[in-house]
């Protein structure tokens, strides 16, 4: 049971997608200027990546090593084409707002990664775990990200005004440069916070000796 | 004419794929260490987008488009890029060895990118016709290549300066990418289409 835990949890920190393994930045940037799109992008990849490796682990016997590259790729054009029409259909305005980064998902590393070093290896329900852990860690960071984002950037959380009227926002957080900004600030104060920690670990191995 | 250059000069430019629309980045900042490796990256990009543009182009409005197959449009793209890269790769390899051992890697790498998908997809949900998608997609390798450049040349300055332990590698990289995006932001209103 606590083997399932950790499957799960190692990609909410330890291995997360983007501060931690930095793959498929690309939407991390882009959809990331307000919370509300950042959480249906990140609830998005969460989706493919899970069932991804639901489909990849069913099928792990039956695949070819040779040919897998392309058969988890269709396999994940699939799920996406899928969760676009499905998107199409009930929430017509996230769609049009994420249209691209929505079919971008196709070439997103991370899910391929996931196939690739879990699920071809192991059983459905812990590949399941594994990619809603990594899902979760993923939209996780990307509503972290669009939180400072959209806070500083417009005053407002998922359009509801924080600061009040008098804030004076500061506009290039949500424009493009600003992202590249905030995400290197953020890579930087992951980098600061595992220094620390393994000066702690280190000083307590110190005192124990 | 004149459209075809604003349209040129804006994909490359004020619309540039990488610096605004945060395409292609795991390349961007992979290749950026080194300034011949982002040349060669930069040119393999232009080519295989404007190529593979092209053959999307004529595989949606030919086949997909007439047959109401709309809704194949990703699979079809994902799988027509990996096979004319795959081909490519075969074909420079056996004509062309020495322009193979200067690009084989790239192209290997960008069998499955977003930048190189991005167009065709962009030009399949706009209806774009022939014309355009050829300028948007030689545009738009322009630009990734000129930001690749350049990120690649600040970054050999950056060798010399004191940066901050937690702030090295990735971290600087960001926040340099933010101030060229930040410049790039300053031709901005200049082209409108």
């Amino acid at each position: 049971m606590k083997n399932l835990w950790e499957i799960f949890y190692k990609g909410l920190f330890d291995q997360n997608p983007i501060f931690r393994l930095a793959l498929s930045l690309c939407p991390a940037l882009a959809v990331t200027s307000n919370v509300y799109n950042a959480l249906a992008m990140g609830l998005s990849v969460m989706f493919v990546i899970t069932a991804n490796n639901v489909v990849v682990s069913i099928f792990r016997k039956w695949v070819n090593p040779k040919v897998r590259v392309p058969v988890y790729i269709t396999s994940i054009a699939t799920i996406v084409t899928v969760l676009i029409l499905t998107l199409q259909a009930y929430l017509p305005d996230v769609y049009k707002e994420l249209y691209l980064y929505l079919n971008l998902i196709v070439v997103f590393a991370i899910i391929l990664a996931r196939a690739e070093v879990f699920a071809a290896k192991n059983p459905v329900f812990p590949s399941f775990l594994d990619g809603l852990g990594m899902g979760a860690g993923f939209a996780g960071a990307m509503v972290f990200i669009a939180i400072v984002r959209e806070l500083f950037g417009n005053g407002t959380l998922m359009g509801m005004q924080v600061f009040g009227a008098s804030y004076d926002p500061a506009l290039i957080m949500i424009l493009p440069p600003g992202g590249f900004i905030v995400i290197g600030l953020m890579i930087a104060s992951f980098n600061l916070i595992g220094e620390h920690q393994a000066k702690l670990k280190e000083a307590k191995q110190g005192s124990d000796a | 004419m004149e459209e075809y250059l604003k349209l040129f000069v804006a994909s490359a430019i004020t619309n540039n794929m990488v610096l605004t629309q945060f395409l292609g980045l795991c390349i961007f900042f992979g290749v950026s260490k080194n300034l011949n490796a982002s040349i060669g990256m930069g040119m393999a990009v232009t080519s295989v987008m404007t190529i593979s543009t092209l053959l999307a182009w004529a595989v949606y409005n030919y086949v997909l488009h007439p047959l109401g197959l709309e809704v194949l449009m990703l699979i079809t793209f994902v799988v027509l890029i990996a096979g004319l890269v795959q081909l490519l790769e075969m074909v420079i390899k056996k004509h062309a060895p020495a322009l193979y051992n200067m690009w084989g890697i790239y192209l290997v790498l960008i069998a499955t990118n977003c930048v190189v998908i991005a167009v065709p997809i962009t030009n399949a949900e706009s209806h774009n016709g022939f014309m355009t998608s050829f300028v948007l997609a030689i545009g738009s390798g322009v630009g990734f290549a000129l930001a690749l450049i350049l990120m690649a040349s600040l970054r050999e300055k950056l060798q010399y300066a004191d940066v901050p332990k937690s702030l090295q590698g990735l971290g600087i990289s960001f926040i340099l990418a933010g101030m060229l995006a930040l410049s790039f932001f300053g031709f901005s209103g200049m082209i409108t289409l």
